[in-house]
């Protein structure tokens, strides 16, 4: 049912596994359950019970059943009224409320055109207060106005605008170069000024990690960085100083898969919703991996993939574990798998037995493998995925009386299940 | 005597590993089964010797398979649930095949003696088993102990009476098969 908050807030898109769709450079800060988006005033309306999250650029309300999302832009919010005590407040839900500016049209005002004010209440049902921290958090954000940053330029000389947050112990300033400096001039200038640059970044690495804040703000120039080496790489262009730290083109690759995610899901931000939460996140990021490894991933694969994408606020198996679990109760695109030997597998959904039934019954009808029959090697080759992964298909297969096995000199190998196309009593009769 | 022509799935490698999964193995086991009763009859073989290199049928050179210990122990046991098999041990490690029952040799027997008049004659078992009277015929070649219990059967229908020699080779037995 369309409301009249659809003329004034944002719409927000959602992933396929029900996690809304954030901005660039867009990192959550902390989510709640159970809240209560109000809008005061004669022609008044509310979002009732959502998951509210606060991210560095937005408020984001989510309708988790109706499977709807909306925002409210931080540009356009204005004061944070003070948590009021009273009688009153005691027996109510806890709440805060906020100003908001809104445009010619109604619509919450990202960019200046502030035409009129309302104000906004957040009701925090289920909580005995405000959340912890939320209030602070959410002035810090508003104060930081992530959303302001221009994307980080790039210049030979590597001059970008610092990331002007509190949240950041120092500022970072950079000289741009625009005059043509003779010692800038020939080879030797090159070598120079690629020195220099990488004498920048060795600092600005350096920096980072003094200080976990500072990381935080940096996050995103790591990306930049990332994604500058790959370009490098594939051009085939590559200095000296680079080659020390840099592996084979695959490595690279890897390592770019594992920078990708910049807004990773913490026990701190989601609290009670934290295995929820990364559940969905979990489940919208084994997406890329399953596509390349023939759409089974093993639970160990995924654990130290995910991980390495987080970087910090690494997840134990545990919570893995139960983040995979959880996605029965969800309606998100993968599954966990558990088969008969024990080992587990993170599973596309799109990918079903048969459809790799069917692919083995053709690889062991095809020429050579009738009289040879297939390992477990040699399936993984043709069906794209790792090999402990395909045994377990080709043994589910057995199971299923498509295959039979062969256990010789040469391994353990599977057949066309033959057998089964034998009649026992006439196989033997004088003809 | 004509080559035993084997069936064409002998050639197949996965024949010589025991099947895990249960339908597959129950129709491995009935086709082991019935090859083996095939051959042993074919051959005229009585005794077979679970231990390796033994009975040449548990291996096929031209695939590079053979059966293990515990394959052919689940097929010749098969073989024994049927009443088609006696294991000759307790270690199970030689077994006797009946490709043709013990009454069904005692009633051959009988024939035999009916129609080559030896209704009232005296045979020794070494005769029987490969003298000349039963050149060429189903009895030669037969086994000592299925022929004495054959023989047995007989005694309890009063057809024949056995006796023991001096020496074992003179063990005999006499038919009265009228």
């Amino acid at each position: 049912m369309e409301g009249a908050w659809t003329r004034i807030m944002h719409s927000v898109q959602l992933t396929s596994s029900g996690r809304m769709h954030l901005q660039q450079g867009e990192v959550e800060c902390q989510l709640v359950d159970a809240v209560d988006l109000d809008c005061e005033g004669g022609a008044g309306w509310t979002l009732k019970t959502g998951l509210l999250t606060l991210t560095t650029h937005r408020l984001l309300w989510l309708d988790e059943k109706g499977k709807k999302a909306w925002a409210v832009p931080l540009g356009a919010v204005g004061q944070l009224y003070a948590v009021k005590k009273s009688i009153k407040s005691m027996f109510a839900a806890p709440r805060m409320r906020f100003q908001a500016w809104t445009q010619r049209d109604g619509k919450l005002a990202t960019h200046g055109q502030r035409v009129a004010e309302l104000v906004l209440t957040l009701v925090f049902r289920g909580q005995s207060g405000v959340p912890d921290g939320f209030v602070q958090r959410f002035a810090e954000v508003l104060q930081a106005k992530a959303w302001q940053q221009k994307r980080l330029e790039e210049s030979p000389s590597g001059g970008h605008k610092g990331a002007g947050s509190s949240l950041e112990a120092s500022v970072h300033k950079r000289p741009t170069v625009s005059t043509l400096n003779p010692a800038m001039a020939g080879v030797s200038g090159i070598l120079r000024k690629e020195q220099e640059q990488w004498e920048e970044t060795d600092k600005n690495l350096h920096d980072a990690f003094q200080d976990l804040n500072g990381l935080m703000s940096k996050a995103k120039e790591m990306v930049i960085l990332a994604e500058k080496m790959r370009v490098r790489l594939l051009t085939g262009q590559a200095s000296t100083v680079e080659e020390e730290g840099v592996g084979t083109n695959q490595e690279m690759q890897d390592w770019m898969l594992s920078v990708g995610i910049t807004s990773p899901v913490t026990k701190e931000s989601a609290g009670a919703l934290y295995h929820q939460q990364l559940s969905r996140q979990l489940a919208d990021f084994v997406r890329e991996p399953l596509k390349r490894s023939g759409g089974m991933l093993a639970m160990v694969d995924a654990y130290c993939l995910f991980n390495r994408a987080r970087g910090t606020e690494l997840i134990s198996p545990e919570d893995l574990l139960q983040a995979c679990t959880i996605w029965q109760t969800l309606d998100v695109p993968v599954r966990l798998r558990k088969f008969d030997s024990g080992v587990m597998v993170i599973q596309s959904k799109s990918q079903s037995d048969d459809e790799v039934f069917l692919r083995l019954t053709m690889l062991v009808s095809n020429g050579e493998a009738e009289k040879l029959g297939i390992s477990a090697a040699e399936a993984a080759r043709a069906l794209g995925m790792a090999p402990a992964l395909a045994r377990e298909q080709l043994l589910a297969a057995e199971g299923q009386g498509l295959l039979c096995r062969d256990d010789g000199v040469d391994g353990l190998r599977f057949f066309s299940n033959f057998f089964k196309d034998i009649n026992a009593s006439t196989i033997f009769q004088e003809s | 005597m004509a080559d035993f022509s084997f069936p064409y799935f002998y050639n197949y490698p996965p024949y010589f590993t025991l099947q895990p999964v249960r339908d597959t193995r129950e129709k491995q086991v009935e086709l082991w089964k019935q090859l083996i009763l095939k051959y042993c009859k074919h051959h005229k073989y009585f005794v077979v010797d679970l231990e390796e290199g033994d009975f040449p049928l548990f291996a096929n050179a031209n695939i590079d398979r053979k059966l293990t210990y515990e394959a052919r122990e689940v097929f010749l046991g098969a073989l024994v649930s049927e009443g088609k098999a006696e294991w000759m041990d307790k270690g199970h490690r030689r077994c006797l095949i009946l490709w043709r029952r013990i009454q069904d040799w005692a009633e051959l027997l009988l024939s035999f003696v009916r129609e080559n008049g030896m209704e009232d004659s005296v045979m020794t078992l070494e005769e029987i088993m490969s003298g000349d009277e039963t050149r060429g015929s189903e009895l030669a070649g037969i086994d000592r102990g299925v022929l004495i219990r054959g023989i047995k059967i007989l005694e309890q229908k009063g057809k024949a009476a056995m006796f023991k020699g001096q020496a074992t080779d003179d063990d005999g037995v006499k038919f009265s098969a009228h």
